[in-house]
């Protein structure tokens, strides 16, 4: 069961994204990349991470897709219909690009049975789930061990908000 | 069950960079862009079953860089829209040699 929902994810992700490359109208680029969000939270509770999963929808599908779709309709760029895929030489060099990159990463990826190190992150993951709880099992780390990256994050979102509200003004100063 | 999730990662990346490299959308090559972000999640989650929670810590910055970035990113578009009436980023060449 778990083995069919992976790949099922795993289809729904690729699908997914695919469909954003491909589709021709921007909102159906974007309703495909949230289908490629949702398959990746499912991805996510697969492997255990349950508060990512949750953060994953709220913060992505929710609020960041939102973003998108608020400004591919205040641009009125949803009649646009005519194909913007560039063709030409430089695509066909860029495929050969893209190839051989997959190319590399599958090489890499072949005959690469286990991973060097001491494989107990597991355990390490299901001790602090029954312990802390899937938001404490997150939370801990966050607030001691990286504590100074988080506040660092904080700056950088107020950074964000700021720079947003400066350069979409129409006339600053 | 990590070999395929790595190669579901390595998938979504490359998908992005050719959706980044072959779309003239301004908005499109940045849900590409979008994309490459959920790949590297991906890929960090996957080796957090294997080295401990830390990678998880490491997604949630991420994500909060991604909105972060989406913001400012869409401001520049709304402001670029304005000056120039497209999202086609085939006109605009002011910054090139």
């Amino acid at each position: 069961m778990e083995a069919f929902l992976f790949y099922f994810f795993f289809a729904m992700a690729m699908g997914g994204a695919i469909g954003v490359v491909v589709s021709k109208s921007p909102v159906g680029s974007l309703l495909f990349m949230v289908t490629a969000l949702f398959a990746i939270s499912g991805e996510f509770v697969l492997l255990e991470a349950h508060f990512l999963a949750a953060v994953q929808i709220i913060v992505y599908a929710g609020a960041i897709m939102v973003l998108f779709l608020f400004v591919i309709m205040l641009l009125n760029l949803g009649h646009e219909y005519q194909q913007d895929l560039k063709v030409g030489v430089f695509s066909v060099a860029w495929i050969a690009v893209v190839s051989v990159m997959a190319g590399l990463v599958g090489l890499s990826l072949r005959g690469q049975a286990g991973f060097p190190g001491q494989p107990s992150g597991a355990q390490e993951i299901q001790t602090a789930l029954e312990l802390y709880g899937a938001v404490g099992a997150i939370a801990r780390p966050l607030y001691t061990t990286y504590v100074v990256p988080f506040e660092i994050t904080g700056i950088l979102l107020l950074v964000a908000i700021v720079g947003a509200l400066v350069l979409a003004k129409r006339n600053v100063g | 069950m990590i070999e395929p999730t790595l190669a579901l990662s390595a998938f979504l990346f490359l998908i992005g960079t050719f959706g980044v490299l072959v779309r003239r959308n301004a908005i499109i090559m940045f849900l590409c862009i979008e994309l490459q972000l959920n790949a590297v999640n991906v890929a960090f989650v996957a080796f957090s079953s294997l080295w401990g929670i830390d990678g998880q810590v490491f997604v949630f910055f991420v994500m909060t860089v991604a909105a972060a970035e989406a913001a400012v990113g869409l401001a520049i578009i709304i402001s670029i829209f304005r000056h120039y009436q497209t999202v086609d980023v085939d006109h605009f060449n002011l910054l090139k040699w």
